[in-house]
């Protein structure tokens, strides 16, 4: 699938690979074509993705051929146990954690599982977990901490689901209390925002000590759509509002809320999935081994400042 | 005459004199003005609590000249030059700011619940819908920071929305940031008693509000996470009538009690009696 300002680029792409189809002894200019047009589509992409538009990022962020949590684990992984359960009242199929292995460290791996096919989407509840995601998730870092082994969270969700039974269990709560004990854990947590950053949905598992976020990925306190709607009485507005709400990396990381960002290839994760894995893991595998030299205290104290920092207001005399 | 007028909605009859009865939003009786203050606008027909200002709600719960509000001249920040359809946010949050009288949603400071010395946080739901942005997560914190100091408890009174929009990604974190707070008085084995009024949604019910030792909520009160049509449109079905009410949240294991106006004060003083053996 390819969104409509890549058409152009979905053309070349169809032409070369045609030209490709085509014996190089047959036609002396093959090479010498299928080079231009090579030329000619990196820096179209170039173009297109140094342009655009913070709507336009949010369709990316939701590409359906862009990596998803199963993904990175089977790209960064070398080992991972899932761990089922919340010990209250089931096993949520949008948000899965268990232990893994990133090159040589062990932890707690935990993240939110889209699905890309339909039955895989409707199995994993389109990647809204409902309260029973969050308090595994929270049974998963205390046992972390247990153990001494860091968190590493992939966030991909476009919301905490909004439902009758996840009301009924909870789910202001659920998410609440991770926000709360999170603050208070002794070991690294490392948060990567891959995709979707469905507000407090992303939040529940996403208080890190080092916080990164894919150049594409989006994180919000409201999808463009509901602002829209509220605030501009249509959700036909939401690229207006996704403007006003300042939702990229690159807005995140000016206003102080994620640490870094992880770039992705040309085009985007979704055309080149192996490499933006690659980087991911690279960049995990850094702040794990900065975070790993800090002290307990020093990491809950530093978390702690890190997000009183945020929005921090000084009295005004008036 | 904002809360009559607006509770009322509708012109009064003409035969009544205009301002010596309220209506009760709920069963629309008519209550002799007089009465209906002095019971803190709880109505004596129906027992519809109605939402209290910051400063009705100081003078339910504190001590009478007790109160000793900090961090007043914490203003609205706008880290995202935001404007909507409508205009600037600079523009909306001075509107509301000369609407209130009030410099954010909450109102903090120390006072005494019969002579028990504690550390309030109170929301205000007028101001901006009692929204959860960079300002009123400050004053939170810094609330929680001063009961820590003074090793004290902490009561925050919830009413609100959600999180403010206009202040985006920024508002978000304020939930990360209060927990912070919290859970510092947590680790102390300080008190943090929190009461949920009318009506605490979204990104306050899914931070603070909902993490109290004690979590208390008035009758009736509104209480969730999102909002009933949200709800609604996602399952396609129609949600019963007490859903989300303190009544339903209480029945569902999230509250200790629902209590009274008229019997809150009392009962406060007696969970911090018990909540404080340690520290006094």
């Amino acid at each position: 699938m390819n969104l409509e300002f890549e058409n152009e680029l979905a053309e070349i792409e169809a032409r070369i690979a045609e030209l490709s189809k085509l014996d190089s002894k047959e036609y002396p200019q093959l090479n010498k074509d299928l080079g231009s047009l090579r030329r000619k589509m990196k820096s179209l992409t170039k173009k297109i993705y140094d342009n655009l538009s913070p709507w336009d990022t949010v369709r990316i962020a939701r590409h359906p051929d862009r990596p998803l949590f199963k993904d990175y684990i089977d790209g960064m992984c070398s080992e991972f146990i899932e761990l089922h359960g919340d010990r209250r009242a089931g096993d949520d199929k949008a948000l899965i954690g268990g232990f893994a292995t990133i090159d040589k460290h062990r932890v707690m791996l935990i993240g939110m599982v889209k699905g890309r096919n339909v039955d895989e989407k409707v199995y994993h509840n389109f990647g809204m977990p409902n309260p029973e995601g969050y308090r595994k998730a929270l049974r998963l870092m205390k046992l972390a901490e247990k153990y001494g082994l860091p968190i590493v969270c992939l966030v991909d969700t476009p919301a905490a689901y909004p439902g009758k039974e996840a009301e009924e269990r909870g789910q202001a709560e659920a998410i609440a209390r991770n926000l709360t004990e999170m603050a208070n854990l002794e070991v690294p947590i490392v948060v990567v925002v891959t995709g979707e950053g469905g507000s407090g949905g992303a939040l529940g598992i996403a208080v890190g000590d080092t916080i990164l976020m894919l150049r594409y990925a989006v994180y919000s306190v409201i999808p463009p759509e509901g602002c829209a709607a509220i605030l501009w009485r249509d959700a036909e507005m939401a690229p207006q509002a996704a403007d006003a709400l300042k939702i990229t990396a690159e807005s995140l990381l000016e206003l102080g809320i994620i640490d870094d960002i992880i770039d992705e290839p040309p085009g985007g994760a979704h055309r080149d999935p192996e490499t933006t894995i690659a980087r991911t893991k690279d960049a995990i595998i850094a702040a794990l081994q900065r975070l790993k030299r800090q002290s307990s205290n020093r990491l809950r104290d530093g978390r702690y400042n890190k997000f009183a920092r945020m929005g921090r207001v000084k009295q005004t005399r008036s | 005459m904002g809360w009559f007028n607006r509770s009322a909605g509708k012109k009064q009859q003409n035969e009544i004199p205009e301002g010596l009865f309220a209506v009760c939003p709920r069963c629309k009786a008519h209550i002799y003005k007089d009465e209906y203050e002095s019971a803190f606008k709880v109505c004596p027909k129906c027992n519809h609590h109605e939402r209290l200002t910051a400063a009705e709600r100081i003078s339910l719960i504190i001590d009478d000249g007790t109160f000793r509000e900090f961090n007043a001249g914490i203003k609205p920040n706008d880290p995202l030059e935001f404007r909507d359809a409508k205009g600037t946010y600079r523009q909306k949050a001075d509107d509301a700011i000369a609407k209130t009288g009030l410099n954010e949603a909450v109102v903090t400071g120390s006072g005494d619940i019969h002579g028990i010395r504690a550390t309030f946080a109170i929301m205000d739901f007028r101001f901006l819908g009692g929204s959860l942005a960079s300002a009123t997560g400050e004053k939170i914190l810094l609330a929680a920071e001063h009961a820590l100091r003074m090793k004290r408890a902490l009561l925050i009174f919830s009413a609100s929305g959600g999180a403010r929009m206009h202040e985006g990604i920024v508002s978000l974190m304020q939930m990360a940031k209060t927990c912070a707070g919290i859970a510092r008085l947590d680790r102390a084995g300080l008190p943090y008693i929190s009461i949920m009024t009318d009506p605490t949604y979204g990104g306050v019910s899914a931070s603070y509000a909902t993490v109290g030792d004690i979590n208390l909520a008035e009758p009736g009160a509104l209480i969730g996470f999102a909002g009933r049509r949200v709800i609604e449109q996602t399952i396609k079905e129609k949600l019963p009538d007490d859903f989300q009410t303190a009544e339903y949240l209480l029945e569902h294991g999230f509250l200790d009690a629902i209590v009274n106006r008229s019997e809150l004060k009392q009962y406060l003083h007696r969970i911090l009696q018990y909540s404080l053996g340690k520290k006094v």
